[in-house]
């Protein structure tokens, strides 16, 4: 007879520890990816969140009628006053390379920045007066204490010194961090404390305002001829496999249609939002064709049919009918693919968005640059300061896609409710 | 009319008035094979004029790739050579990391998420995977370069090893994390649609819980997760801004992960940005790079796709 017991007992125990393996092994592997996440975030978080800090360095400049005409401000040279009020806050400093050293402890920008100010508050004049200026991005590293002041002299952007000059600043109340509300509203620049996202920002706007107007209807449109209309055929079963290998086709292709049709063929204005949105359109139409049709089978054919019965024509029952109740599905995806569009760089790439821009673009037809293409332009930028720029763009960059996948997310929610 | 009797008539709207929307929609659906065309159309046209200028056998079999711009028309080796070996072997060297990394943590995963998790798990995990998803490449790619080329290079000296700063190591682990997700969705559904029958007789026969996913359910889903691997290896193919912040631009015949290779997209970038004359060799040949790219993976998957389809209805 055969001890049943005995033999199917055979080895479980080491094939219940492997069971346990497996178990942890798929634990283990989840745990990895979402590791890796949150590292990648925590990262650049706190790499980015030193951008939105900007240091300040106060100048004590002689307004006074003699050096500033209140008649003619604009005449002034404010780059010598600002150099003049640096020497005497420092009479120690008397060599060239010393003063020069001075001098370049504030930024490019911030004779220019004086001049702003008395401008925007013409009663300065009359005297002297302490004004804050931007400092300069390696003294900015310095004074958020970015500066490892053990390492080599060599080793490190600041010299000791400049450490010597701004440690004086400092004790004396000088230097101070403020939150950096340039960063949102003004341009890119080659000088890394001035530098902002506002062009960028308003570049993927507008990209993505053409992107939606092209996309939208021609993916609905699209979507519920071949949900509700199209005749099963060979035609339509070309255009399902077309539409899902589409989806997958690499971007970059994309933007070399758009550089060969959009620019070389229909000579269209290159770098142009005008054109980033319309190869961003047929890029998010397969997903948007997608999910329409999904939100279109959901609605219960009753719907349709119920219309029908009572003498509706085919076209009224579909518009009256399914697709109200469908909207919000095909929103949900419309808001996924201008996501996916938003975080796209490398068709961009192509059609020439990655010019240097300072001026916030006011319209489709004006050369533009956009927020991730931004990101790939910073994050190759030579100074270090431009690093925490690109981390901080990169936050804010994210920070939008949350908020257009929570609206999607919402919207979805609604969506379920209604059956 | 008697009382109680509903009359119901056919709207009196003009039958063209329909035709001419259900036309229009039409047009639309229409547009996604425009721009199939479109894509083949510009790329064939401008392959066509390089190849004219190149011949096609030094293109797919040369094993040099350094494309110039001629400083004198006369100069030897005017037009640079335009052998594309060795971008291929960047790629797929790259796509070959990416995979290693993305497949065991991405059907593991998948494996855990159907098989094991409960539902409160998956509700929490599966979201949360998909962000890696969601994520744009140009984020990937500022980490890889920032945080993990640097951490692979500094770990390599430790043991002694010569690590390039822009090394193939980097860029594929990092995009083998971004792939993980479409792995795991797509082996998950897969592995769903798997029927409970067999699993149930294979639980009922004595086996353990994962000696049923390994013998039973695992080759029974076999063809699906292939075709999602398929699929993903084309992404990974296909990826551009990882690659290009993070791998190098010298195009090297090498299989070493430590090395600085480059990939198809990114000579792509690098020849269409900055200054171009349109017709030069150097211009078009991007071109005809992308013509290979699209081949290739359009190729990759209309297989994977049908693949995971045909699996789909299989046991519908």
């Amino acid at each position: 007879m055969i001890n049943f017991t005995q033999d199917a007992g055979f080895g479980l125990r080491g094939r219940n520890k492997s069971e346990k393996r497996f178990q942890w092994a798929g634990r283990g592997a989840i745990a990895i990816s979402l590791a890796f996440l949150v590292i990648m975030f925590f990262s650049i978080i706190s790499t980015g969140l030193g951008a939105l800090q900007q240091s300040q360095i106060a100048v004590t400049v002689d307004l006074s009628a003699e050096e500033v005409d209140p008649e003619n401000v604009g005449d002034t040279s404010f780059n010598s006053l600002l150099k003049k009020s640096l020497r005497n806050a420092f009479p120690e400093v008397e060599s060239r390379k010393d003063k020069k050293r001075l001098y370049g402890l504030v930024s490019t920008e911030a004779a220019f920045e004086i001049e702003r100010q008395i401008t925007q508050d013409p009663s300065l004049l009359g005297g002297p007066q302490t004004l804050w200026v931007t400092a300069s991005d390696d003294a900015d590293l310095y004074i958020s204490g970015q500066v490892d002041t053990d390492l080599p002299e060599k080793q490190r952007r600041v010299s000791d010194a400049e450490i010597a000059l701004l440690d004086k600043l400092m004790a004396s109340g000088a230097a101070r961090e403020t939150f950096n509300k340039g960063f949102f509203t003004s341009g890119d620049s080659r000088e890394p404390e001035i530098a902002g996202i506002l062009s960028a920002l308003m570049g993927s706007f507008l990209t993505l305002l053409v992107c939606f107007v092209l996309s939208f209807p021609l993916g609905i449109g699209a979507a519920i001829y071949l949900e509700e209309f199209a005749p099963k055929n060979r035609m339509s079963d070309l255009i399902e496999v077309n539409i899902n290998n589409l989806a997958a086709v690499p971007s970059i292709v994309f933007g070399l249609l758009g550089l060969a049709i959009f620019l070389g063929y229909l000579g269209l204005p290159r770098s142009t939002p005008l054109v980033g949105g319309m190869v961003l359109a047929l890029m998010t139409l397969p997903t948007i064709i997608i999910a329409s049709r999904a939100a279109l089978r959901s609605v219960p054919p009753s719907f349709k049919e119920a219309a029908l019965a009572l003498g509706a024509t085919p076209v009224q029952a579909v518009f009256h009918h399914v697709v109200p109740v469908a909207m919000p599905g095909m929103l949900t995806g419309a808001i996924v693919g201008m996501a996916q569009a938003l975080g796209e760089t490398a068709p961009l790439l192509m059609i020439g968005m990655v010019a240097f821009i300072v001026d916030v673009p006011t319209s489709v037809l004006e050369p533009a640059t956009a927020l991730p293409v931004q990101i790939f332009l910073w994050a190759d930028a030579p100074e270090r300061a431009f690093t925490e720029k690109t981390a901080a763009a990169i936050i804010v960059l994210l920070t939008f896609l949350i908020l257009m996948n929570l609206i999607a997310i919402l919207l979805r929610r609604k969506l379920e409710t209604r059956f | 009319m008697p009382d109680g009797t509903l009359i119901i008539t056919r709207s009196d709207r003009p039958r063209w008035r329909d035709n001419i929307i259900i036309g229009i929609m039409a047009a639309a659906a229409g547009v996604a094979i425009l721009v199939t065309l479109g894509i083949v159309l510009s790329l064939v046209f401008e392959t066509i004029i390089f190849f004219e200028k190149v011949s096609i056998t030094n293109f797919l079999f040369g094993l040099e790739w350094s494309p110039q711009t001629a400083i004198r028309a006369d100069q030897v080796g005017a037009e640079g050579s335009f052998g594309v070996i060795p971008l291929i072997n960047g790629t797929l060297l790259i796509s070959a990391i990416a995979m290693a990394v993305a497949t065991p943590l991405g059907l593991t995963s998948a494996i855990y998420l159907s098989e094991y998790a409960s539902k409160r798990a998956r509700d929490w995990v599966k979201p949360a995977l998909e962000i890696l998803a969601g994520i744009p490449t140009v984020v990937y790619g500022f980490f890889a370069a920032l945080t993990v080329a640097p951490f692979i290079r500094m770990t390599g000296g430790q043991f002694g090893l010569e690590v390039a700063s822009e090394s193939a190591l980097a860029a594929g682990m990092v995009m083998g994390i971004m792939i993980v997700p479409l792995i795991s969705s797509l082996s998950d559904d897969v592995i769903n649609a798997v029927p409970q029958s067999l699993r149930d007789a294979s639980l009922g026969m004595g086996a353990t819980h994962s000696e049923t996913i390994r013998k039973v359910v695992m080759p029974a889903a076999l063809p699906g997760i292939a075709g999602s691997l398929l699929l993903a290896t084309s992404r990974a193919i296909g990826e551009t801004m990882i690659v290009l912040m993070a791998a190098g631009l010298a195009a090297k015949m090498s299989l070493n992960p430590l090395d600085a290779v480059t990939t198809i997209t990114v000579q792509i970038v690098a020849l269409l940005t900055g200054d171009q004359e349109f017709d030069s060799a150097k211009t078009l040949s991007a071109f005809a790079l992308g013509l290979l790219l699209f081949i290739l993976t359009l190729i990759m998957n209309v297989i994977a796709l049908r693949i995971v389809k045909k699996y789909r209805e299989q046991y519908d």
